[in-house]
């Protein structure tokens, strides 16, 4: 195991004294007492006389308020109760979650009426019961409080449904046979094809256009020119050894993300008896999420993508490489050796929408074998449908006038469109414009109709990932508003009578065989054929053509830019969703913003902060304050704040779409004071044969001599200059030795008679056994891509509170699960950056110092080895967060859930100036139909208690009593963490330890040479245990120079150890 | 004192006691239980309620096996296409009937044998569980005016010795201080302050530890529901109208079809030997009260369905636990095995209910330190094998020979396997 140096921060890295004075404190703002200096107590500005009225006032209200009589409740039952539900039982319904084109087999948990978890569908064998961040914080979309709520017209409310078919149809009628268009998102549900087919049959020369808001068009036309399909075959990264990913976030964002992920995890996972994984290769011009859990990364600017394809290609088919830059020759030469001896087992994939590029590719996934191996085409993928050239025409029809009617749903060109001036223009020119979307953004700010459409959770319906794979929707509530789903809007337009649910019966019945196997169905929620691989016939004959285009790229200038998608944002049509808001990226670890990614040498270059020299940088990311640039493309131009990250290509600049949405979405997208958050940069894509590709190659950046302050929550909690909290091992050296980190473990414990005897030795303490449960939970770090489902997942289950940017920015956000991110590497070379993520929750110490400090008892252990957190019992001395060597504890600094008594505790507004304001989201999380979404099993917190992860006790508490009840022991089916069911690596495993056939148990058994747990030499003895990540690399960086650092501070701990 | 509270505490224990061996002690041939538990809530025996009447059952499908199949899951032999049952059905407007998978044959013989056997007059039958003798005779008057008795006498004590105090030292010739006037010693003011601040932090104390509990809570509800008349005297089985204790959390109030399922037929109080009384002795007119119901159902008596526009009953709810605490019934009822009554009191006896525990966690604290845990009848329990080792008659010694378990444990509460720990209730 090498003596790595992980580092968080710059600060971390060079040990800044900004970042010293920083780690000091576990909360980081003063206590409000300066005001006493130098004066008397009576003539500070809180004098003993007020604190006397004070406590006499509160004194007085408590008692007022306490004396009041019990209020009287009412219990009112149902009237005819439906046999399916019992108050305070959840049921679950399968569904699906459509959004755009992506579409994830989901189970909703709905708890009196009201769908509160989404959860994956298990039996989807393209998902696999994995989710995403987006997903699990869909269900509180649902509850938006800026929804639309009724049709509108000239955004005046229309008073009914039929008011408003009458006006429309006479609207369409009145058209004197000028085309009807329908522009939606792509659609991949049989039904509503048909439906739309009817609807545009009774319109002759109507048509339907689908756009992407993030278009592959150049993916789908190179397929259709290569296999003959305008589709996408499935990646089957579980049957490839060697994996390499050109600018594709193939993990976080690109194409199909979980399916990816699921076959990925599986080339990934480590058998210790016999070790062997997947290689991963990354050539990249930022540092995406993907890029982070590679192997190997090799840097480049954008505008070489082209190059660098057609490079791989010619080397793999044994021509020269013609890439200039020594290092990327020798990189792409590497690759292309690796993917040559993994004939049929290696796949390459990219992310750019050049179609010339894509071609490109092609040709290489044809010559390393890829087709009818990794890539399977057995069951196209039709995920993405918008062809760009369409929606351009379309735009060119419209300002041409010749568009009569445009009805849009799910689509918002007007936000997220290359050109979207282009096309806000071309809306107003036709005659009868009709929006579907749910809310009041940017396009449906242009229509004249609008009739929102119901939540995916409000509606029926169906989707086809794949070709044969269907997933069926289904409602969980009845629609909250006077909303109507568009298919029974276009059913009721066409002049069918039929509700779409009987439609979509009939349909789907037909299908099916009758109408058990379509209940059977709809209750498993998918259909699915039997699995089959195959490859397609390729046609090559674009290669040249794409080539010679490719050759022809003119260079890019001397900045560049490359836009991306944020796991937790997408494309922003969630964006007010303040649990996705409130994610903290999983690179940049910053919340609530997009801004410019730039390098250390630009950074130095643009506003003299040199991060790479300890003096120069001191106070660099222990401030949140950053500077701002201004970016220009073309003509357009944004001031956005820049944030300093390694990884990136030194003269690339990376910005995050989603952002900068209309104030009309809600609340989320604001800052208290009503500003924007983020900037909205989709203008900056260019468009390149008639495909929009998210890149520029001639970008300007200047300093704009502004600041901006960045919630950035990497350097909130930090370890107080403990190191060993990471290990990484390389794959050749866990193979020569697969017991180094026990041994290192052993060796470092061996005052305390090494690893066997540490637990009783190690400590005063009397040693507690666990008679029934012991409940124990194991992260493997090899499958940990920092994509944050766990934590939003946490979120939703645990009621855990949104504080909003202002409060993340003291370092009040509330997480109860954080994904660590560590660098390690030389910072100023791009390309040696290794990035390593650690989830760190309570780690439910059985030592926990936690517990001893607290002076009213309200953090204790439990005998199934739980760190109790009792809220009522807790007073807010905050001992137990300074006594917590993980920084897991967090602290209800105000009241942000509103559970307080008195409301006027949510104005805080005691002349802190920009402080201590509660957000607009936070707010909005307190409105009535927001609260909705609250589990009802987990107590909503109030101001001044400490609060953290409590290993989902109220599910623990259910698994149990539901094993209780069918008399039998516990299974690991019964009791699971809301993180280990989101994550769909796997990378959580969670149960009773004490059961030698529990999943928990063989993961500590087959595991054990990469077992350890997190300052185990603390002896807190932590039931959270983590597998050392392994790194399929011979490089291993940064050795040398912290070779005596790293002795010297395992002296360090080993005293420290000694003492505690 | 103490006797007496043992004595009502053991006197409590033993009606529970009794309570739930009446509650558990359904066993089979008991035909008439068994009919009352199952099957009483749509049937009679002579009368057609929401089922038919069900004498003479065994002449009109002779086939006894089809019968057990129709008692056990009558919905199979409705799927078999059975014209007979599929008529019977539909000619009591499609209402659905409950299955009993977990009947036995005996047992469903033995609620035919029941219903076949010509009905007698019965005594009217009274629950088990003797009378309960709860009120301990209060002596804390006595004592309290003992005590101030003593006080009084101590006062002046202490004021007849510091008058002779003060002759003898007048006789002496000590000089004497100015006398004070007992009001203004500060002795006095010292002990009287030390005193009040005693008695009133206890009430003040009492009185916060009050706050928000309410033991014998017993609001007029809108419509006299007499859980006597139907748990008691009619012997309906709890969980029929609260379903839920036995599912989740909530034991829930039932949804007015379930209370229209026997008031479809029952249309009035006709016991006039047990008059209705409300606690403030007013007598309630039982027919009334059931008129009532159907107002709220919009159920039209002579019509015989539901004409009126329905709205829901607002119960006044009695049971009230803070938002912090996680009660599941379910736990109690299926896991625990514990009878309503432990908690609820003699509810087949109330005409009103009231609340009859303060609900107070020293309340419950104290139960689960003294219940005990079905530990050997429970496999999830199994685990547990510390504990199931330390149960047993007789353990290995060093040598490996059998000797008599010394730390023998009989049975285990549920503190014994942390049911007092804090995330048990508090999550």
């Amino acid at each position: 195991m090498a003596n790595k140096k992980y580092w968080q921060s710059f600060g971390e890295l060079h040990n800044s004294e900004a970042h010293q004075e920083n780690v000091q404190n576990e909360f980081r703002e003063e206590l409000p007492f300066e005001d006493l200096e130098g004066k008397g107590l009576l003539d500070a500005k809180t004098p003993r006389r007020d604190f006397l009225k004070y406590l006499g006032f509160s004194t007085a209200a408590a008692a007022v308020a306490a004396s009041c009589e019990t209020p009287v409740k009412k219990a009112i039952p149902y009237l005819n109760k439906p046999a399916e539900i019992t108050p305070g039982v959840a049921n679950y319904y399968a569904t699906t979650f459509v959004s755009g084109g992506e579409v994830i087999p989901v189970v909703a948990k709905v708890r009196d009426g009201r769908p509160i978890k989404i959860e994956g569908n298990d039996l989807s064998s393209i998902t696999k019961g994995g989710t995403t961040p987006r997903v699990q914080a869909s269900v509180l979309d649902l509850y938006d409080t800026a929804r639309l709520r009724y049709p509108l017209h000239d955004g005046k409310e229309v008073s009914s449904l039929e008011a408003f078919d009458k006006m429309v149809s006479e609207a369409l009628a009145g058209l004197g046979g000028a085309p009807v268009v329908l522009l939606t998102s792509t659609i991949t549900s049989p039904s509503t094809k048909q439906i739309i087919t009817e609807f545009l049959a009774k319109y002759p020369g109507g048509r339907h256009v689908q756009y992407d808001s993030i278009s592959y068009s150049g993916l789908l036309l190179a397929n259709e020119a290569a296999y003959g399909k305008r589709a996408f075959p499935a990646y089957q990264l579980e049957k490839a050894k060697v994996v390499v990913g050109l600018g594709a976030d193939f993990l976080g964002t690109w194409l199909n993300p979980l399916e990816q992920q699921k076959g990925y995890t599986q080339g990934r996972k480590i058998n210790e008896a016999n070790p062997e994984m997947s290689k991963h290769y990354q050539f990249e011009s930022m540092l995406s999420m993907t890029g982070a859990n590679a192997d190997e990364r090799f840097t480049h600017r954008p505008s070489e993508t082209g190059a660098i394809a057609l490079s791989l290609l010619n080397a793999v088919n044994g021509q020269g490489v013609s890439v200039s830059d020594a290092k990327l020759k020798a990189g792409i030469e590497k690759v292309a050796k690796d993917l040559l001896a993994n004939k049929g087992a290696a796949v390459v994939m990219c992310g750019s929408n050049d179609v010339n590029i894509q071609v490109v590719v092609n040709a290489i996934n044809e010559a390393i074998g890829a087709n009818g191996t990794v890539l399977n085409w057995a069951a196209p993928s039709q995920t993405r449908q918008g062809v760009d050239s369409e929606f351009a025409k379309l735009v060119d029809d419209m300002n041409a006038g010749s568009v009569g009617a445009l009805l849009i749903w799910d689509a918002n060109p007007a936000y997220d469109y290359a050109d979207a001036e282009k096309f806000i223009a071309a809306v107003k020119k036709v005659k009868v414009s009709v929006s579907f979307n749910e809310k009041m953004d940017e396009t449906t700010e242009l229509c004249k109709y609008v009739l929102p459409a119901n939540n995916y959770l409000e509606s029926w319906g169906d989707a086809e990932p794949k070709a044969g794979y269907i997933s069926l929707m289904q409602p969980t509530i009845s629609p909250l508003f006077k909303t109507r789903q568009l298919q029974d809007t276009l059913l009721t337009w066409t002049g069918n009578k039929t509700a779409y649910h009987d439609y979509f019966n009939t349909f789907w019945a037909a299908k099916v065989g009758g109408q058990a196997a379509y209940l059977k169905a709809l209750q498993d929620g998918v259909i699915e054929p039997a699995a089959a691989v195959s490859g397609t016939a390729y046609n090559g004959a674009k290669v040249a053509e794409a080539t010679a285009a490719i050759n022809s790229t003119k260079k890019g200038g001397k900045i560049e830019l490359v836009l991306y998608e944020k796991v937790s944002m997408g494309d922003g049509k969630q964006a007010n969703n303040p649990w996705l808001q409130e994610m903290p990226d999983p690179i940049t670890r910053i919340t609530w913003d997009n801004y410019a990614i730039i390098s250390p040498s630009l950074g130095k270059e643009l506003f003299g902060i040199d991060v790479l020299n300890a003096t120069a940088s001191d106070t660099y990311d222990v401030e949140m304050t950053k500077p701002m640039a201004t970016v220009k493309v073309g003509n357009k131009e944004v001031t956005i704040p820049t944030i300093i990250v390694p990884g990136i290509q030194a003269n690339t600049i990376a910005i995050a779409v989603g952002y900068g949405r209309s104030e009309n979405i809600g609340k989320a997208v604001k800052h208290y004071d009503g500003s924007k958050l983020g900037q909205n940069v989709f203008g900056f894509a260019t468009v390149n044969n008639g495909n929009v590709v998210y890149a520029a190659s001639d970008v300007t950046i200047t300093d704009a001599k502004k600041i901006y302050k960045l919630a950035q929550t990497q350097t909130h909690a930090s370890y107080e200059g403990r190191r060993e909290v990471v290990k990484e091992v390389t794959l050749e050296s866990f193979k020569k030795n697969p017991k180094q980190i026990w041994e290192a473990r052993d060796k470092e414990l061996a005052p305390f008679g090494g690893l066997a005897e540490y637990e009783k030795q190690g400590t005063i303490y009397p040693h507690y056994d666990r008679p029934g449960i012991k409940w124990g939970m194991s992260i493997d770090l090899n499958s940990c891509y920092g994509c944050g489902a766990c934590v939003v997942a946490c979120t939703a289950e645990n009621n855990v509170a949104v504080v909003g940017k202002s409060e993340v920015l003291r370092a009040h956000e509330m997480h109860w699960l954080r994904i660590d991110r560590y660098f390690s590497g030389n910072a100023a070379d791009a390309d040696s950056i290794q990035t390593l993520f650690q989830p760190m929750l309570c780690q439910h110490c059985d030592n926990a110092p936690c517990e001893n400090v607290c002076p009213v008892a309200a953090t204790n252990h439990s005998s199934e080895g739980l760190n109790q957190m009792t809220y009522n019992r807790c007073i807010g001395t905050r001992y137990c967060a300074n006594n917590c060597p993980y920084k897991v504890r967090r602290f209800n600094w105000a009241d942000y859930t509103g559970a307080d008594s008195f409301p006027d505790n949510q104005k805080n507004t005691g002349g802190l100036g920009d402080v201590g304001h509660l957000d607009g989201s936070v707010l909005m999380m307190n409105d009535e139909l927001t609260r909705m979404v609250l589990n009802p099993d987990v107590t909503v917190r109030s101001r001044g208690v400490i609060e953290k992860c409590s290993f989902c006790v109220q599910r623990l508490q259910e698994g149990k009593l539901k094993a209780k009840k069918e008399n039998r022991t516990l299974t690991d089916n019964d009791a699971k963490t809301a993180c280990q069911q989101a994550c769909a690596a796997d990378a959580i495993v969670f149960g009773n330890a004490n059961n030698t056939e529990s999943q928990i148990s063989k993961t500590r058994q087959d595991n054990k040479n990469r077992m350890f747990f997190t300052l185990e030499q603390l002896h807190v003895l932590p039931n959270v245990n983590y597998l050392a990540k392994v790194r399929n690399t011979d490089v291993v960086l940064g050795v040398k120079a912290e070779e005596e650092e790293g002795h010297e501070e395992h002296k360090a701990e080993k005293k420290e150890a000694a003492h505690s | 004192m103490n006797y007496q509270s043992r004595i009502a505490k053991t006197s409590i224990f033993s009606i529970l006691l009794l309570l739930v061996i009446s509650f558990q002690n359904l066993k089979a041939q008991d035909g008439k239980a068994l009919f009352q538990a199952n099957c009483a809530s749509c049937h009679a025996v002579n009368k057609v309620l929401t089922g038919p009447a069900l004498a003479g059952i065994e002449e009109r499908v002779p086939d006894k096996k089809l019968l057990h199949d129709w008692i056990r899951n009558n919905a199979k032999v409705l799927a078999s296409g059975n014209k007979y049952f599929n008529d019977l059905k539909a000619a009591y407007n499609n209402t659905p009937m409950s299955t009993f998978e977990a009947l036995s044959d005996a047992d469903i013989d033995a609620i035919l044998k029941y219903v076949s056997t010509p009905v007698k007059e019965e005594a009217k039958t009274t629950p088990t569980g003797g009378e309960g003798e709860e009120k301990g005779s209060d002596n804390s008057l006595l004592f309290g005016i003992l005590s101030l008795i003593l006080a009084v006498i101590t006062l002046i004590l202490l004021q007849v010795n510091s008058n002779l105090k003060k002759l003898s030292d007048d006789k002496e010739g000590v000089p004497a201080y100015e006398p004070v006037p007992f009001y203004r010693n500060k002795t006095y003011i010292t002990l009287f302050m030390l005193v009040l601040f005693v008695i009133g932090g206890y009430y003040i104390i009492q009185g916060a530890i009050g706050l928000g509990r309410n033991k014998n809570y017993q609001p007029e509800q809108p419509i006299f529901y007499s859980h006597k008349v139907h748990a008691g005297t009619n012997q309906i089985n709890c969980l029929y109208c609260h379903g839920g204790a036995q599912l989740g959390k909530q034991a829930n109030i039932p949804s007015l079809n379930i209370c229209m399922n026997c008031h479809m037929a029952i249309n009035e109080y006709s016991d006039k030997s047990e008059k209705l009384y409300r606690e403030d002795g007013t007598e309630v007119n039982g027919t009334a009260e059931i008129q009532k119901l159907y107002s709220y159902t919009g159920w039209d008596p002579k019509q015989r369905k539901y004409a009126n526009e329905p709205k829901p009953i607002e119960w006044v709810r009695i049971h009230n636990l803070p938002d912090h605490v996680y009660f599941n019934h379910s736990q109690h009822v299926v896991a625990g095995k514990q009878a309503c009554q432990t908690c609820h009191g003699e509810i087949q006896k109330e005409n009103e209910v009231y609340q009859f525990a303060d609900l107070s966690m020293g309340w419950c604290i104290n139960c689960h330190r003294e219940t005990k845990v079905q530990f050997t009848n429970n496999k999830f329990y199994s685990i547990y094998e510390k504990f199931h080792e330390q149960m047993k008659d007789s353990i290995k010694n060093k040598d490996g020979e059998m000797v008599a378990n010394p730390h023998k444990l009989d049975s285990i509460t549920v503190e014994t396997i942390g049911g007092t720990e804090c995330q048990k209730c508090h999550y």
